[in-house]
């Protein structure tokens, strides 16, 4: 699914559903998060991993989506994971403290490892 | 990636204890060395709250709008609350001490941190003791013909103290406290505008690993700060 900047495609790898993310994040990006994780959360989904490889542009709103998309993985009893954070976006879930919620990793084959 | 990201410039850096280098005349520093919690450290329920007017019959447009709440953030708060900007201004990783009316006419020392800060939004980030953990962001937005003004506080209730205190009357006096705000911003702006209020559970879990935030209650010292002098007096 697009909007505006930001598309995101979903692939199923095992338990694991991984969410490829390309653009920018921000409050109008509720719509676009939530279906990419309706597609993403199946019954026999363990874990959500966000490839951030591709996040062009992340703002305070778009963090605040992170933390409800969290709720909602929590909900499901569901890992939410996430690799391919640049320097800045590290930093970004430091100081949010996200990192203490979502795993972080480096690779997709470490996040994988770490979902099942 | 080697380029700089676009929004490099508009978030603090991670610290992991605040420092306030000037303590404004009045105002008492208890954020010194304290952490600061996003709404996955807090206790209680979490709560989106978004509060917001919209500015018929004004030609300001959304970064004009943020730009003036910047510079006069402290005026549009409600009578008997102190918000001691930094000498700054509204910049990323600026802190902000706060002396804010709680119940029972108690002055409550606090502060925040200036998380995020963009021409048409700002976010501060609240430090152990506040009463709530997460953040709350200041915006502006065209929506039709005119400009709208939002303040979204995304939260939980920072302890078990601070959970019932906002559920036995907190949580009314936090709406009114962003509605007369928002009410005072449209009256900069020559508006009398109608605030909406919409509130959103977004987990109704608490979350009791997180109980022990109460050691660092601003509440509690500064309740116990204004029984001392009575103490002495007897």
């Amino acid at each position: 699914m697009t909007q505006g900047t930001l598309s995101m495609e979903v692939r199923h790898v095992g338990p694991a559903s991984v969410v490829d993310i390309a653009g920018d994040i921000t409050a109008a990006s509720e719509d676009v998060l939530m279906d990419a994780y309706g597609r993403a959360a199946t019954e026999a989904t363990r874990a959500v991993v966000l490839n951030f490889s591709g996040l062009e542009y992340m703002n305070s709103g778009g963090i605040g989506l992170l933390v409800t998309l969290l709720v909602r993985a929590n909900r499901a009893k569901q890992k939410l994971l996430a690799y391919g954070l640049n320097e800045h976006y590290r930093q970004i879930f430091e100081l949010t403290r996200l990192d203490e919620a979502i795993g972080i990793h480096d690779s997709e084959a470490e996040a994988l490892a770490a979902a099942a | 990636m080697t380029d700089t990201p676009r929004d490099a410039d508009h978030w603090a850096k991670p610290v992991s204890k605040l420092h306030v280098e000037d303590v404004p005349a009045g105002a008492r520093n208890l954020v010194e060395g304290k952490r600061l919690l996003g709404p996955v450290q807090g206790f209680g329920k979490m709560w989106q709250k978004t509060y917001r007017v919209a500015l018929h019959g004004s030609d300001a447009s959304p970064t004009e709008v943020v730009r003036d709440w910047k510079e006069h953030f402290p005026e549009f708060w409600p009578e008997g609350n102190q918000f001691y900007a930094p000498l700054t201004g509204i910049e990323p990783g600026e802190v902000a001490l706060i002396k804010a009316s709680i119940a029972g006419g108690l002055k409550l020392s606090t502060g925040v941190m200036v998380m995020y800060a963009d021409d048409e939004s700002f976010t501060l980030m609240t430090p152990q003791g506040h009463v709530f953990a997460g953040w709350i962001t200041f915006s502006a937005f065209e929506e039709g013909d005119a400009t709208v003004a939002q303040a979204q506080v995304l939260m939980r209730a920072q302890d078990p103290l601070s959970e019932l205190g906002l559920s036995l009357g907190g949580h009314k006096q936090e709406d009114r406290f962003w509605e007369r705000t928002l009410a005072n911003l449209a009256a900069h702006f020559g508006v009398e505008g109608q605030v909406s209020t919409q509130v959103t559970c977004v987990d109704r879990r608490r979350q009791w690993a997180k109980a022990g935030n109460i050691r660092h209650s601003a509440a509690l010292r500064s309740s116990m700060a204004a029984l001392r002098p009575r103490r002495s007096s007897r």
